[in-house]
Order: structure tokens, then C-alpha cells, then sequence
């Protein structure tokens, strides 16, 4: 079903449409000549040789990857490819799937994840899902559940903490004079911007995107990828997109999977422009999908 | 299409539609329950009219049940139904929703869907079996903890003065046990319909297993395990059988929980059959009526305390 369609007649009209990308790559990606693994930053996280099953589906076949530190990492790829599975092992979140099982190695600045307390892990790599998924408390609440939990600050810090991440998400102008109002009378846009607000709370060095956008109509869209552009120089970003725009607009990097591989891994100018696989550049050249 | 209103169509058109068929179906399903409900109400209402005319309100707040005098009052009845409830509340509540939680949370599906399935099966056991258990099992059991139970509580007027084994005590714990498997399989079922990116926010941020449980998914299963406690709560007291094989069937109100007592359900059951006398019969079903009353009151009030805690909460 998911199988790449070679139509290698269709040369021609490909590379047309690969020059059509040009347009919405900004211009700071496609002048950086980095090669994602050529070292141009420190390495934040980095998988070697991970395998992933469902039961007795192998999902993810042999990734390595390295993600650079205060960058934006895309993955995109079709559905069923295996990028979220491979985002949900970053911060250990598959493991609460049962009879999943994990192979390989996952390094946080060298040191294995898996060999680390799991809440220890997920407090150092945040994550926010697909669709927005508030507590059933007020506002504030929901930002201080994760400082409360992962020590005990006092109501002024609890305060300070609020207030500054839901600045670091901006959301503040927005919100601040309803802090003790309930989180689901939010818009969708402002309750994905919320739970990026609380999981920015517990200071994550690296933040996980899991199809933050899908759910979102295109003005929500376009603040959340603001917010992914400034939260770079804090923090480390990985995002999961179906939309190939996006992965262009926000990514300095991009990675394709494609049934359970990681088929190319390269600068975001690179993937969109001239990518080296034809799995890649069919995909992006939206000759299947 | 969607120009103008579509040709008028005939009543039997409509009727083929199957909208008004299905309105008509399920909105007499829905009158026959209310209209069940008011018929209950007149008939005890209406068959006790001897009985409220002679004694009244005083008949709630009066503590003498003579019939040989004719002289009733249903305030025993009350207070024993009320006491033996509360105390199958107390046990049954923290036992049921902790066994949901494991359930639900912690325990191995297949574990989880074996317990469940037995738990269901104890919902069907008969009160009388019930009954025959608390008698015979759990009444000598309560006589050899009693030395236990008084030497940390004994000190309290709940639990002083004789215990022979029949008591309040012993049918709230007998009805702790039959309501209990209505907790447990509604809490379960409300917890595991949590939303499962609901626990994976709180695991998000490092939460553990616990912390996600606790702080999360059970104010999110608030409401359904407070409906599930409301549903044994309505068991609680108006049950009947297993009730009066343990409670003692005494009259009388005394503060220890080691004494015996009464309840509605049972006193009615016990004697409606040798009720001789317009004035005895009509007590008893007046005391149906309290019993009506009683249920309405407790849970409406139990139901709007938890509506403003909600409110309170967000």
C-alpha cells in the first residue's frame, strides 16, 4: 500500500516540482551548506542501530540518527512509517505500550536513556501530542502540575514559573487574566499552545513535537510555528509533520521514513531540493504518497 | 436540492422515514419509567393515609413501634437504614474504588479481565446468599475480631456495650460486600475510559505511573465513580434480606454499632405478612414511603454536593 511508485519516466515533471519547494524554504536553510551530520553543532540526542516492535511487528528497522542541539528536526513521511514510533522512543513514551519491545541505543548528551529513571528521561525531553489534551484543571494548574511534581516550589515561584512559560509559549497575553478559568475553554490553537506552555514548565532540553499542527486551522498553525522558530535558541526540537510545507518552513533538518526505515537524513535544503534517494525525492515531489 | 422546502410528504412518507416512529417508541419507553416511578409514589402515599392521618409528622421522630398498642413511629427504622448504609459506604467505597484502580491501572489485562468477570458474577449472587454467609461465616468472624476492634475503637461510644454477633455493625459489613462489585465494575470501566493521552501528558513531564493515576486520571473518572457509588448507595438502602438475617431486628437506636437494629426494608419485609389491623398495615407502607423519601433525599444531596465540588474544583 505504502510502497514508493517508481515512475522513473516522470523525470522531467519531478525536478520541475522540486523547484516549486524552492519557494518555501527560507533562505537561511538553503545557504547553510550544513551537512546535519557533518558536526556543525553538538549533538544532543543520538540513536544507533534502534529496532522497535509492536508484539511481533517490527516497526522501526535500524535507525542511527543524530540530532543537533538547538536545532529543529523534522520527520515526515507517509502514515505508518514509523516517524512517531521513532519520536515516542526519544523520551521512553512507547515503553507504556504493552509487549512493545525496544533494541539499539539512544544517547541524551552521551548518556543512555535507557539505562536512566524513565521520569527522569521524560523530564529532561518533553513532549506534546497530536491533539491537544489539557487536565481537567484550571489553567495554572495545568502549567504547574509538572513543577509540582518534579519538586516543591513555593506559590511565588509557582507564580514566576507560570507566568514564564506561558510567555516562552504566547500564550500569556491571552490568558493571564483567566489563570483559574478552566484549560478547556481555550480554543484548540490556544490549548496546543497550552500544553506546549506545560511542557515547557519542567524546562526540557529537548521539547518533542508529535504532529503538534494537525488538528489546527492555518493561523493557529502559523503561531505554533513561530513559537517552534523562537523556542530554538533554548531548546532542542523535534517535530513530526505531515505537512511538507511545515517541515520546510520550521526544519534545519528533515528526516524521511518510509516503512519503518530512515530512508535519507540531511539539511532541510537538501531533502527538498536535492535530495540523493529517489524513495526521498518521489515523496517530496509528491509523486506518492 | 435545498432550492425550496422539499414537497410536503404525506404522513406515511414521514412515517417510513422512521423518525417518528423511533421518537414515538422511545419516548413511550421513557414515559413508562417515570410513570412507574409516580405510580409508586400514590399507591404508598395513597395506602397510608390511615397512618399519616393518626400520627403525622411526629411519626418520623417517634421511636415506638407497638402494635399491640397500635402505636408506631419510624424513627429506629430510619436511623438503622441510615447507620447500617453508612457503614457499608465506609468499608465499600475505599476497598471498591482501590480494587478499580488496580484493575483498571496496574494489573495484566488478562488478570484484569478474569477479576472483573467473578467480580460481575458476585453482583449476581442472591441477597439471601448473602445473608446465609453473614450469619454463618461472618458473624463468627466478627466475634473473634471484636477483642481487636474494641482494643483500638472501644473507646468510642460506636463500639461499646455487648456484641452478640447480630448488629448494625455486622449488616453494613454484609452490605459493604454486596455493593462493593457495583464499584468496583463501574469505577473500572470509568478509568479505563479515561483518554489515554490524558495519562501520557503527566508520564510527559515525569510523572510516574502513580502520579499519573492519582493526580490525573482519577479527576478525569470523578464523576463516573461518584455514579457508581451513587448506584451502590441506592442498594445500600433499600436492601432487604441479607439485611434483616444479620442486623438483630431490634427496634430500638442505640450509638454502638455493636448493638442490634433495624432497617426499613426489613422491618416491612418481616411483618407485612402478619400485619393484622388497617392502622399496622398502613404504618408499614408509610414506611415505604419514608424509605421512597429517604433514597430521593440522600442521593439528590449527594449528587448536588459532588455538582459543587465540581464547580468549586474549575
Amino acid at each position: 500500500m505504502q510502497a514508493p511508485s517508481r515512475q522513473t519516466s516522470a523525470d522531467k515533471q519531478s525536478a520541475s516540482k522540486v523547484e516549486d519547494m524552492d519557494s518555501v524554504i527560507p533562505e537561511s536553510h538553503a545557504a547553510g551548506s550544513s551537512q546535519a551530520q557533518s558536526g556543525s553543532g553538538a549533538v544532543k540526542l543520538s540513536a544507533t542501530n534502534l529496532n522497535f516492535f509492536y508484539a511481533k511487528f517490527q516497526a522501526l528497522h535500524g535507525i542511527s540518527m543524530k540530532i543537533l542541539a538547538n536545532q529543529v528536526t523534522a520527520f515526515i513521511g507517509p502514515s505508518g512509517c514509523g516517524k512517531s514510533t521513532f519520536l515516542r522512543t526519544l523520551n521512553r513514551m512507547n515503553e507504556t505500550i504493552k509487549s512493545s519491545r525496544v533494541e539499539g541505543e539512544i544517547l541524551l548528551d552521551g548518556e543512555d536513556i535507557f539505562t536512566q529513571e524513565v521520569s527522569a528521561v521524560r523530564r529532561r525531553v518533553g513532549m506534546v501530542f497530536q491533539r491537544s489534551n489539557p487536565f481537567p484543571k484550571s489553567i495554572f494548574d495545568n502549567i504547574a502540575y509538572g513543577p509540582r511534581i518534579n519538586g516543591s516550589p513555593s506559590r511565588s515561584e509557582l507564580r514566576d514559573k507560570v507566568e514564564q512559560s506561558l510567555r516562552r509559549a504566547a500564550l500569556w497575553d491571552e490568558v493571564k487574566d483567566k489563570l483559574n478559568q478552566s484549560a478547556y475553554g481555550l480554543s484548540g490553537g490556544q490549548q496546543q499552545r497550552l500544553c506546549i506552555a506545560r511542557a515547557l514548565a519542567v524546562d526540557p532540553e529537548v521539547l518533542l513535537l508529535d504532529e503538534p499542527c494537525s488538528a489546527l486551522d492555518p493561523i493557529a498553525t502559523a503561531k505554533i510555528e513561530d513559537l517552534i522558530f523562537q523556542l530554538k535558541s533554548s531548546c532542542t526540537l523535534v517535530i513530526v509533520t505531515h505537512s511538507m510545507q511545515q517541515a520546510a518552513r520550521v526544519a534545519d533538518n528533515t528526516g524521511f521514513f518510509l516503512l519503518g526505515k530512515l530512508i535519507e537524513f540531511d539539511s532541510t535544503a537538501v531533502i527538498f531540493k536535492t535530495p540523493n534517494k529517489k524513495e526521498t525525492e518521489d515523496y517530496v515531489t509528491g509523486r506518492f504518497g | 436540492m435545498g432550492a425550496g422546502p422539499k414537497p410536503a410528504s404525506s404522513f406515511l412518507q414521514r412515517l417510513k422515514g422512521g423518525d417518528e416512529v423511533a421518537y414515538l417508541i422511545t419516548c413511550i419507553a421513557a414515559s413508562t419509567i417515570l410513570a412507574l416511578t409516580a405510580l409508586i409514589v400514590f399507591e404508598l402515599y395513597h395506602n397510608s393515609a390511615a397512618s399519616r392521618g393518626k400520627f403525622g409528622f411526629a411519626f418520623l421522630f417517634s421511636s415506638t413501634w407497638d402494635p399491640v398498642n397500635d402505636q408506631y413511629g419510624a424513627l429506629p427504622f430510619i436511623y438503622g437504614t441510615v447507620v447500617t448504609s453508612a457503614v457499608a459506604l465506609l468499608i465499600g467505597i475505599p476497598l471498591g474504588v482501590g480494587a478499580a484502580i488496580f484493575l483498571a491501572e496496574m494489573a495484566p489485562p488478562k488478570v484484569s479481565e478474569a477479576l472483573t468477570f467473578m467480580i460481575e458474577l458476585l453482583a449476581a449472587v442472591p441477597s439471601v446468599i448473602f445473608g446465609l454467609l453473614g450469619i454463618f461465616v461472618l458473624v463468627p468472624i466478627l466475634k473473634w475480631l471484636e477483642p481487636a476492634i474494641r482494643a483500638v475503637l472501644g473507646w468510642t461510644p460506636l463500639f461499646s456495650g455487648p456484641f452478640y454477633g447480630v448488629s448494625l455493625f455486622a449488616a453494613g459489613v454484609v452490605m459493604s460486600v454486596m455493593i462493593i462489585p457495583f464499584i468496583i465494575s463501574i469505577s473500572r470501566e470509568v478509568i479505563l475510559a479515561v483518554p489515554n493521552d490524558q495519562r501520557e501528558a503527566a508520564l510527559a513531564l515525569g510523572a510516574t505511573r502513580w502520579e499519573s493515576t492519582w493526580d490525573v486520571v482519577l479527576p478525569n473518572a470523578f464523576r463516573g465513580i461518584m455514579g457508581s457509588v451513587f448506584l451502590a448507595l441506592a442498594r445500600a438502602l433499600g436492601e432487604t434480606m441479607a439485611v434483616t438475617m444479620v442486623v438483630g431486628n431490634d427496634p430500638k437506636i442505640k450509638a454502638s454499632l455493636f448493638a442490634p437494629g433495624y432497617s426499613i426494608a426489613a422491618v416491612i419485609a418481616n411483618e407485612f405478612t402478619e400485619a393484622t389491623g388497617e392502622m399496622y398495615t398502613s404504618a408499614l407502607i408509610e414506611l415505604g414511603l419514608v424509605l421512597f423519601a429517604l433514597t430521593v433525599v440522600i442521593n439528590g444531596g449527594a449528587r448536588l454536593l459532588v455538582a459543587a465540588g465540581e464547580r468549586n474544583k474549575t
